[in-house]
């Protein structure tokens, strides 16, 4: 359950550590059991808090020893203060959330800059399932259509057109496939989006 | 119910009583010269004396937190299913002291203890208390316990806003605030409920201004109408629907003022037991102790700014049906906190019985509270005792 720095699950863990500057200020979104966090404070000495709506996930939080505030992310970050961290990051969570346009917005309010990963539905097997008549199943969309919590998926092309859109800059991207790094058509060939962003175009 | 004889109670316990000749000014101006603290505690101090829990009472209770008497063993402790071995706040890691505030009617001095100056009981004499006041004089029973840092000071509703104030006022003196129940002050509704309460113990006849104990009387009608008004509070709608609805004594009408509802009967049942031990000029002060609260206040209102001394790491819990202390007033406090940067988890508990939750033996809430004592004691050097590990 807890990660070291090592036996991290996540691919999109380790990519995000990689931008985070050590000993930044943190605030996680959808948290989960905190592995995140304490990943980024032990590699990356971060302090901050995970922001998680369910309670055994709190509870792992705090067996995790990090900062973790239960809270509904649909409600708006009310307890935060504008540009009170460094990133906020929303991992695995863009998908789950019904205004996910309005969690983008309030991320760069509470900090200067977020970073947010997803399932890229553009990804050749999902196209490739939604050809052959069926909703997509797989390791980064493992639920099926009658049970899944993702109500908003989207493909890279999708997403970075609504950062232009919305004058949301992007700073960096990764697209990863099992772990390893897509840089050729990656709206085709990456499962994962690792996105860093900024206010400004 | 039985906690005496569980394996997981802290046992048979004894008071003590700690005095102090140092005369302590109170918030109001008064001074009191000398004063006597009881208070229990459970566990053992460490050599490092890290690992001390200062557990603060809320409204009726007091420094018997745990445990039973040798002459009373129904007489359990108040938060016996948070404290004890192998319980969250586990006293096989940690020395947990109770103790019972000045103004108290257990023991502590207050309005019912001998005023010096006078021979006789201070009665409405006694001056009006505050939570700073309790909080300073606990630091002086922790002088005297030797311990110049506790691992955490812990509480539920009036005993979350001493934790809260211990975070301000010794900042250095804990390490820990776990703040239950709580709220940055009492609402314009808290304080009507509070108001209601006093009246009906002022305008008692046998209140005498507060020197019932010269008359030989008890305000033990106005007590007991108090405290059905509190306990209104406690509840949750939905749990007094649920425990009582509408279900009668007898199980039809009688077109009476006689007990006929059974919320009729448990509240009188809850006033008529108060009435009979609690001392009513002490209520009195400890309803104007919760009005009173307010750190935000001497900062213009900035909660934030009240909080800035503090350099505790903070375990803030509210209930989603207490309405009393609603969760929007923790979150307020978590808030201020947060502004502060400092080290905050918050947790809303999910559970149907209002204020009182957090005196429930709740599956959810306790299991969170032990995950985080945990961690307490990994930092205090107090690790998990031999028994707890698995053969």
């Amino acid at each position: 359950m807890s990660a070291n720095g090592k036996g991290i699950h996540r691919p999109d863990f380790a990519a995000i550590a990689e931008w985070v500057r050590p000993g930044s200020r943190v605030l996680d979104l959808g948290c989960g059991d905190g592995t995140l966090l304490r990943y980024l404070k032990s590699q990356r000495g971060v302090s901050g808090y995970g922001v998680e709506i369910a309670d055994e996930k709190v509870l792992a939080c705090v067996k995790n020893g990090v900062n973790v505030i239960q809270g509904d992310l649909e409600r708006g970050l009310t307890e935060f203060e504008d540009q009170s961290f460094d990133y906020v990051i929303l991992s695995q969570t863009l998908q789950a959330v019904k205004n996910s346009e309005r969690i983008i917005r309030d991320m760069l309010r509470v900090g200067r800059e977020g970073i947010v990963t997803f399932p890229n539905f553009g990804y050749w097997k999902n196209r490739l399932h939604v050809l052959a008549g069926y909703m997509p199943v797989s390791d980064n969309l493992p639920y099926e259509w009658f049970n899944t919590p993702n109500v908003h998926l989207c493909t890279i092309a999708d997403f970075e057109r609504f950062c232009r859109e919305r004058r949301i800059r992007i700073v960096e991207r990764k697209v990863l496939t099992s772990g390893a790094a897509v840089k050729w058509l990656p709206n085709l060939r990456g499962a994962l989006a690792i996105y860093h962003f900024g206010n400004g175009a | 119910m039985d906690g005496s004889a569980g394996e997981h109670s802290v046992g048979i316990v004894a008071p003590q009583v700690a005095r102090f000749t140092a005369p302590v000014t109170l918030k109001c101006g008064a001074v009191i010269d000398d004063y006597e603290l009881v208070y229990e505690t459970y566990g053992t101090l460490n050599a490092a004396r890290s690992n001390a829990v200062l557990v603060c009472h809320a409204l009726n209770a007091s420094h018997h937190v745990a445990g039973v008497y040798a002459d009373d063993p129904n007489n359990v402790g108040w938060w016996d299913n948070m404290i004890g071995p192998g319980k969250p706040v586990d006293t096989n890691r940690f020395f947990v002291i109770g103790v019972n505030n000045l103004g108290g009617c257990h023991g502590s001095t207050g309005p019912k203890s001998v005023n010096p100056a006078t021979g006789k009981p201070w009665g409405g004499a006694f001056p009006v208390v505050t939570v700073e006041d309790w909080v300073a004089t606990q630091a002086r029973l922790a002088d005297h316990l030797g311990i110049r840092q506790f691992a955490a000071v812990m509480g539920g509703s009036l005993g979350a806003m001493q934790s809260l104030t211990w975070a301000i006022l010794f900042p250095e003196r804990i390490r820990h605030a776990v703040v239950i129940a709580c709220t940055p002050n009492l609402s314009a509704q808290n304080i009507a409920f509070n108001e209601v309460a006093r009246q009906a113990i002022i305008t008692d006849p046998d209140f005498h201004g507060g020197d019932y104990y010269a008359h030989g009387t008890t305000p033990k009608r106005g007590l007991r109408v108090a405290r059905m008004v509190g306990h209104i509070t406690y509840l949750s709608d939905d749990e007094m629907a649920s425990k009582f609805g509408r279900q009668l004594k007898r199980g039809r009408l009688a077109y009476s003022f006689d007990t006929e509802f059974e919320i009729e009967s448990y509240l009188r049942y809850q006033g008529n037991k108060f009435a009979e031990y609690f001392d009513a000029n002490t209520y009195l002060r400890i309803t104007k102790v919760l009005d009173y609260f307010d750190p935000a206040f001497e900062h213009g209102g900035n909660l934030a700014r009240a909080l800035a001394p503090a350099k505790a790491s903070f375990l803030v819990i509210s209930f989603t049906t207490d309405w009393r202390f609603s969760p929007e007033r923790s979150r307020e406090i978590v808030t201020a906190l947060l502004d502060n940067r400092r080290d905050v988890t918050y947790a809303e508990i999910d559970a149907p019985h209002g204020h009182d939750a957090f005196l429930l033996d709740d599956h959810r809430y306790h299991r969170l509270v032990a995950a985080y004592f945990d961690r307490i004691a990994e930092e205090a050097g107090a690790p998990r005792a031999a028994l707890d590990v698995p053969a």
